[in-house]
Formats: structure tokens, C-alpha cells, sequence
């Protein structure tokens, strides 16, 4: 494995980690806050147990973030010094204000695990927000710095060199709403998803069903109103990469020639000798229509891309599909629910609905993956859109493929150990938590 | 506005080896505790640092961030020479990091925990040791940018005797500053009198080291004497640090816990400073002589002045809540029902 291939790799492995842990580190907190809330309104002892056994895993998984963002942060030195040196001060701001709005996170954390019953229960609870809001707030900081790679802003190149730099216009670049839109969107849907999955086979299994159905009905109708606001968002999403990046948009959809009343391509394999996708279904005029709302506007493909600088369009286009395709799964998923919910069917009967959630319980993480990948594979070969080669950023330090194969082993044991306590802590429940025979009895 | 990025990178520098480092010399003090008294210590631990440490390892974030957006060259260089105590420390604020986490978490109490602990503990004492490795590579003049073969590029700029002597003192550094906290934090007086002959032992440790610190430097010929008596600064900081210590040990023996805590953070920062001083504003000593200066190598001036006000507006939201926060876990539990 050469150095540069082990850089990217190492990069590739520690953010789709780290996007797991900060999605349910910056998602769970809400949750946990809801049941927090009806306790406080209710007594109901399910909720208070409820909420404690949602900290648990809000502090795990904030832990779990917080170490590997901050191995994130050195990385970014340690692989890409050239790019940092450079890009540091223009896309910086937002990782500043990330450092206030983390801090106040972990304060906040600190009031709400160590603070039962030792402060007013109407405080308490708001530290629990604030954990959830200041989370919110350094996830969508960190998106928009990831944007101004996309679409850099906020400074001129002069002789190789960044000039008249302009950090709040960088913060503020041309991609930041719509990608922190649909991260944030996502990463309520696919956490809501996880956690009503687990909470659904539990039901299943017809273990601590009382504590089981109130933690999915929370977890679902998160996840259930963001997955069925993800098309809009991806929507506009889509027809900001038009603008701004015609060669990732034309690799998601493997689209090879420029042309007017262009298909969209569902599902195929693209072949890149021939410059065609094999097996695909077309539907006609509908690309030209999602990117200018007509069905005969001109849709540039690869061929107008310097040969040099094309992104890989099958792994683009794949991660593309996945991501669609599972988020209209769950799309589906949310209908069937709120449809239930609606004709007040009693749903904890329902199993297929029930299968459907526990099914659904990676698929939101494996679309924010993909969706991930196509925002990273589909910017190559760039690191900084248009301005720097990811090649010209990379350690000069050799043998980074150690490096790669001691941070795989780090994050692969790390995630084995979460998941082992995750199940630790679902095993428990009944010795913990569940109050509801006792209910039943008293 | 470039002082005032340079006062907060300098503040966090400092709060992160006195909070974060209370917070490793916690694990170093469980390391080095007898094993019939280990389950107390951690105990008394759990309670006065689980809901700050967070917090603690805040300050080394925003030093990394001051760097990278305000110094980004001074970043790129430590990232690329000092890569490997780099990844190194990162490995030990992983592994202690989520081990406390873990041990404190799990629903379940089993033969895992010695796990945790152990690791836990081990990287404790790896993290301020790379920690010190890192600051004294800093200083030590020897990373070489003109250097092609690999050790002299990537493993003589921090492998020397000097900056492994500046380790080890910051790690009795750490055991010390946490000792001393726990000291008023312990429940019982068999607790009180066991941390505080921690907090004696680990002082002269750190006595001990930092005389290993000036051998090595003698012979790596390092100017670390002209440093620090060179200047009325430094000389005053030296002085004060090397007094305060028959105070310290005067409070010490009579029992004054909060006293002796606010001492030892005196005498931490006193060390910083005596150093600090006389090599600003150069932050990384090169081979060449040719330093990189905190005042030649800052960002332009539009981002110096966001990154600025970034901090300023970051800390009149952070601190009351910090304060407040430290201010309530002063005091002992009512109902401490996790």
C-alpha cells in the first residue's frame, strides 16, 4: 500500500467512524430529553428509567466522539500538513466556534450525568438540551468547513499562495446550508432508526415490553419525521452539486455524455472503458428536470471534465443509489408508522412492522456512509474543489501505512467494545430499568 | 488581536497540564497505589473528576485549533516531525479516554472492569509522558527541516535525552497536581493521610526529574540554564516555585488541602512560565536556528481578528458555566444516585 493510498484510507476510516459516533452523540441527547420531559410531566417511573438508560448511552457515545474527533483534529496535521498549512486560516473559523459550542457540551454533560437530583429538575433537564443543541450546533460547524472543500470561498491564490483571506465568507461558502441540512437530517434518521430497532426487537422477543414501546415510539418518531424530510433536502442538495460541482453530480449519476433531456439512471453498472452503464433502468428527461425543473435542459456529464481530474465514477454512482434507495426504504418505513399510528392500529402487534425497524436498524448508518462517499470520492481527485490536488496535500513522513493499519485496528476494537456494552447495557434492563412488573403489581 | 490569540493558546497550554493533568495523575496515582487500596482511590476519583474530565480535555482541542487556524505553519511542521509522539499520545487519550468511560458505564460489573482499569491506568502514565516527550522536542532545537533520511527527520527530532527527561517530569508533574486535588476531596482521614504521602512522594519525583531535566539538557546543549536565571522573569518564576515548596510541604503536613491545591497550580505555572518567557515568541526551536516564531508565522490579519473574537465570545459563554460547574461538584453529594 503506498503512502498516499494509506493517508486517504486512514482519513476514509477514522471520519466513517466518527460520523457513526457523532451522529448518535449529537442525535440521543433529544431523545433522552423527551423522556427526560415526560417523566418530569408524568412521574411515570418507565420514563425516568427510560432517560437514565439513554444517559448511559449518551455518555458512551459522546466519549466515543469526542476521542475520535480529537484524534480527527490531529489528523488533519499528521496526514494532510500541506493542506492544513494553507487552508488552515481560511476554513478555521468553524472548527473555533465548534471548540465553544463542543465545550459547552461537555459542561452541559457534566450538569446532566453527575447532577441528579442535586440541582432543581427543570435545570437538570435543561443541561440535557443544552447537550443536544450545543452537539447540533458543532455538527453543522464541522459540515460547513467541510463544505468550503466543496466550494471554496473566502480567498484568492496569488503565486500558489492564499490571499485576502475572508474566514466568515469561507464559513458562510456557497454549500454550507444545504450539506449541514442534509447531515443533520440524516443523522436524526438513521440514529432514530438504530434506536427504534433495537427498542423493536426487544418487543419482539416480548422482553420489558412496557420499556421497550416507549423508547420506540420516541426513537421512531424522530427517525420516522426525518427520513420523510430527507428527499426535500437531498432535492436541494442535488441541485447545488449541479451548480457547483457538475463532475460529482455527473458521477453519481454515472452520466458520461453532456446532453439536453437527460435520463436519470437508476441502479446499473457503470463501465468506464465504454462510457456506458450497463443494466440500468432510464427514466427519460427526469435528470435534466430534477437539476433545472424542465425536462430538456442540458445536463453536463464527464466527457466535459478534464480527463485528469475525474472523479471515480463507480464507486460514486454505487454509494449514490445505495443512499437513495435506502432512504426511500425508509421513507417507506415512516409511512407504514405513522399510517399505523394514525388508524390507531396497535401497532407493538404489528410485526411486520416491527421486522421493519429491526431491518432498518443499519440501513440508516450504511446510508449516511454513502451519502458520505459521495460527498468525499465524488470531490477527487481535490482536496479544496478547484484549488489544491489531494495528492499535493498528503505527509511528506513515509510508512503512513502502519499508521493506517494501527488506527483499523484502534477504531475496529473501539467499535467492537461499543457494541459489547451497548449489549451490556440492553441485557440489563430488566435489572435495571424495567419498573413495569412492579407496576403491575403494585 | 494576535496577543490575545497567543494569551488564550498560552492559557490553554497551561489549564490543560493542570486540569487535564490532575486528570491523568489520577490514573498515575492509581497506578502507583497499592491494589487493597485501588478500589477507593478510584472511587474518590470517579466522584471529583467524572464530571469535569470532559471539560479538562477541552483545553487541549483549543489549543490544537488555535494552532492549526492561527499558526498553521507551526502546526504543519510539528505534524510532520513530530508525527509518530503525535500519534503515540493520540493513542493514550484514546485508550484512557474511552477506559474511563467504560469502567464507569458498563451495566455490568465483571472481570471487564480490570480491563478498563488497567488500561486505564497504563495510559495515564503513556499520555502526560508523550505529553512532556512533545513539549521538550519543542524546545530542544533539534528538529531539522533540511533532514532527508527518516530517523533524522522523524525520530531524532523528539528521541533524545532531553525531551524524555521533560516526560517523565511531567508525568511526576501530573501524579503531583492530582494527589494534591484529591487530597481535599478524599471522604475519609485514612484517605486524606494516604493521598497526602502521595502528594509528598510525588513532589519529590518531580523534584527529582526536573534535576534529570537539567542534566539532560547539559547534555544535549540545551541553553536551558541561561533560560531559566537569564532573565528577571524567569529567574523570579524559578525562585518563587523553588520557595513556595517548604510552604507547600509546611501546609502539607497540617492538613491544608485547599491552600496546598491552589500552591501546587502556583508552582505548575510558575515552571510554564520560567520556560515560556524566555523562548517567546519563538514556539518551535529548529535546527537550523531559524525558530518558528509565534509573531513571524501568525494566519493574516482577517483571520487572526475572527479567531480572536471567536475566543473571546467562546469564553464569556464558556467560563461562568465552567466555573459554575467545578463551583457544584465542590460540594458533596446529597442524593448521588449514578
Amino acid at each position: 500500500m503506498d503512502d498516499f493510498l494509506a493517508a486517504r484510507s486512514q482519513m476514509a476510516l477514522s471520519l466513517g467512524f466518527h460520523i457513526i459516533y457523532a451522529c448518535i452523540g449529537m442525535v440521543m441527547p433529544f431523545f433522552m430529553a423527551v423522556a427526560h420531559f415526560r417523566w418530569l410531566r408524568t412521574n411515570e417511573a418507565a420514563y425516568q428509567n427510560l432517560t437514565k438508560a439513554w444517559s448511559k448511552g449518551v455518555a458512551i457515545f459522546f466519549a466515543t466522539g469526542a476521542v475520535s474527533g480529537t484524534m480527527l483534529s490531529f489528523e488533519l496535521g499528521l496526514l494532510w500538513p500541506q493542506f492544513m498549512e494553507q487552508a488552515g486560516p481560511v476554513f478555521g473559523m468553524p472548527f473555533s466556534l465548534e471548540g465553544t459550542a463542543f465545550f459547552i457540551e461537555a459542561i452541559a454533560l457534566g450538569f446532566f450525568l453527575y447532577g441528579w437530583n442535586r440541582f432543581n429538575k427543570w435545570f437538570h433537564w435543561f443541561t440535557g438540551v443544552v447537550v443536544g443543541i450545543s452537539g447540533l450546533a458543532s455538527g453543522i460547524l464541522v459540515v460547513s468547513a467541510n463544505a468550503w472543500m466543496n466550494s471554496p470561498a473566502g480567498f484568492d491564490v496569488e503565486n500558489g499562495a492564499f490571499v485576502n483571506v475572508d474566514p466568515i465568507a469561507a464559513m458562510f461558502n456557497a454549500a454550507w446550508f444545504t450539506q449541514a441540512l442534509h447531515m443533520t437530517i440524516a443523522a436524526f434518521a438513521a440514529t432514530g432508526f438504530a434506536v427504534a430497532g433495537v427498542h423493536a426487537f426487544m418487543i419482539m422477543r416480548k422482553q420489558n415490553v412496557a420499556f421497550h414501546a416507549r423508547a420506540l415510539k420516541i426513537a421512531a418518531s424522530f427517525g420516522a419525521v426525518a427520513a420523510l424530510l430527507q428527499p426535500l433536502s437531498g432535492d436541494l442538495s442535488a441541485k447545488d452539486v449541479a451548480q457547483r460541482q457538475p463532475a460529482k453530480l455527473a458521477a453519481m449519476e454515472a452520466h458520461f455524455h453532456s446532453q439536453e433531456a437527460a435520463p436519470l439512471i437508476i441502479g446499473g453498472i457503470p463501465n468506464e472503458e465504454t462510457k456506458e452503464v450497463d443494466y440500468a433502468i432510464e427514466i427519460p428527461g427526469m435528470l435534466s428536470f430534477l437539476v433545472h425543473g424542465n425536462f430538456t435542459g442540458l445536463v453536463e456529464g464527464l466527457d466535459k471534465i478534464d480527463p485528469a481530474h475525474l472523479p471515480p465514477v463507480t464507486v460514486t454512482h454505487f454509494a449514490f443509489q445505495i443512499m437513495v434507495g435506502i432512504g426511500m426504504f425508509l421513507v417507506l418505513v415512516s409511512l407504514l408508522y405513522f399510517g399505523t399510528l394514525w388508524r390507531k392500529k396497535i401497532w407493538l402487534n404489528n410485526r411486520l412492522l416491527l421486522w421493519l425497524f429491526v431491518l432498518a436498524t443499519p440501513l440508516g448508518f450504511v446510508a449516511v456512509e454513502a451519502g458520505w462517499v459521495v460527498t468525499e470520492v465524488g470531490r477527487q481527485p481535490w482536496i479544496i474543489y478547484g484549488v489544491m490536488l489531494t495528492s499535493d496535500a498528503v505527509t511528506p513522513m513515509p510508512g503512513i501505512a502502519y499508521s493506517f493499519y494501527l488506527f483499523t485496528a484502534i477504531y475496529v476494537s473501539l467499535s467492537l467494545i461499543v457494541i459489547f456494552l451497548l449489549y451490556r447495557q440492553i441485557k440489563m434492563v430488566p435489572h435495571l430499568y424495567d419498573t413495569s412488573k412492579k407496576e403491575i403489581h403494585s | 488581536m494576535a496577543y490575545v490569540v497567543i494569551t488564550f493558546l498560552c492559557l490553554s497550554i497551561l489549564l490543560y497540564l493542570l486540569l487535564g493533568g490532575a486528570d491523568f495523575g489520577a490514573g498515575i496515582v492509581e497506578l502507583f497505589t497499592s491494589s487493597k487500596n485501588r478500589s477507593r482511590t478510584r472511587e474518590t476519583m470517579h466522584h471529583t473528576i467524572g464530571p469535569v474530565w470532559e471539560a479538562n480535555h477541552m483545553w487541549l482541542i483549543i489549543a490544537i485549533v488555535i494552532l492549526f487556524v492561527g499558526f498553521p505553519r507551526i502546526y504543519s511542521v510539528m505534524s510532520v516531525h513530530l508525527h509518530i509522539p503525535l500519534v503515540i499520545l493520540l493513542l493514550g487519550i484514546i485508550a484512557r479516554g474511552t477506559a474511563f468511560v467504560f469502567r464507569h458505564y458498563d451495566a455490568v460489573v465483571d472481570e471487564m472492569q480490570v480491563l478498563y482499569n488497567r488500561i486505564f491506568a497504563y495510559s495515564s502514565f503513556v499520555t502526560p509522558l508523550f505529553l512532556g516527550i512533545l513539549a521538550g522536542s519543542v524546545i530542544a532545537g533539534k528538529i531539522d527541516l533540511q533532514a532527508t533520511d527518516f530517523l533524522s527527520a522523524y525520530v531524532y527530532s523528539w528521541l533524545h535525552l532531553f525531551s524524555i527527561a521533560v516526560g517523565f517530569f511531567t508525568v511526576a508533574l501530573c501524579g503531583f497536581l492530582a494527589s494534591v486535588y484529591l487530597i481535599g476531596e478524599a471522604d475519609t482521614t485514612s484517605d486524606k493521610i494516604r493521598f497526602t504521602r502521595k502528594a509528598k512522594s510525588m513532589n519529590i519525583a518531580a523534584v527529582a526529574c526536573g534535576a534529570l531535566v537539567f542534566v539532560a539538557a547539559a547534555l544535549e546543549g540545551i541553553p536551558l540554564v541561561n533560560w531559566m536565571f537569564g532573565s528577571a522573569i524567569s529567574l523570579g518564576a524559578v525562585m518563587a516555585a523553588t520557595l513556595s515548596l517548604v510552604l507547600l510541604w509546611y501546609w502539607l503536613s497540617q492538613g491544608k488541602a485547599k491552600k496546598v491545591r491552589v500552591l501546587a497550580g502556583f508552582q505548575v505555572s510558575m515552571i510554564l512560565l520560567a520556560i515560556g518567557h524566555p523562548v517567546f515568541p519563538d514556539f518551535v526551536l529548529l535546527a537550523s536556528g531559524d525558530n518558528l516564531s509565534l509573531l513571524q508565522h501568525q494566519a493574516p490579519h482577517s483571520t487572526m481578528q475572527a479567531l480572536g473574537l471567536a475566543l473571546l465570545i467562546g469564553s464569556v459563554l464558556i467560563l461562568p458555566f465552567l466555573f459554575y460547574l467545578i463551583y457544584s461538584f465542590q460540594k458533596k453529594a446529597p442524593g448521588y444516585t449514578h
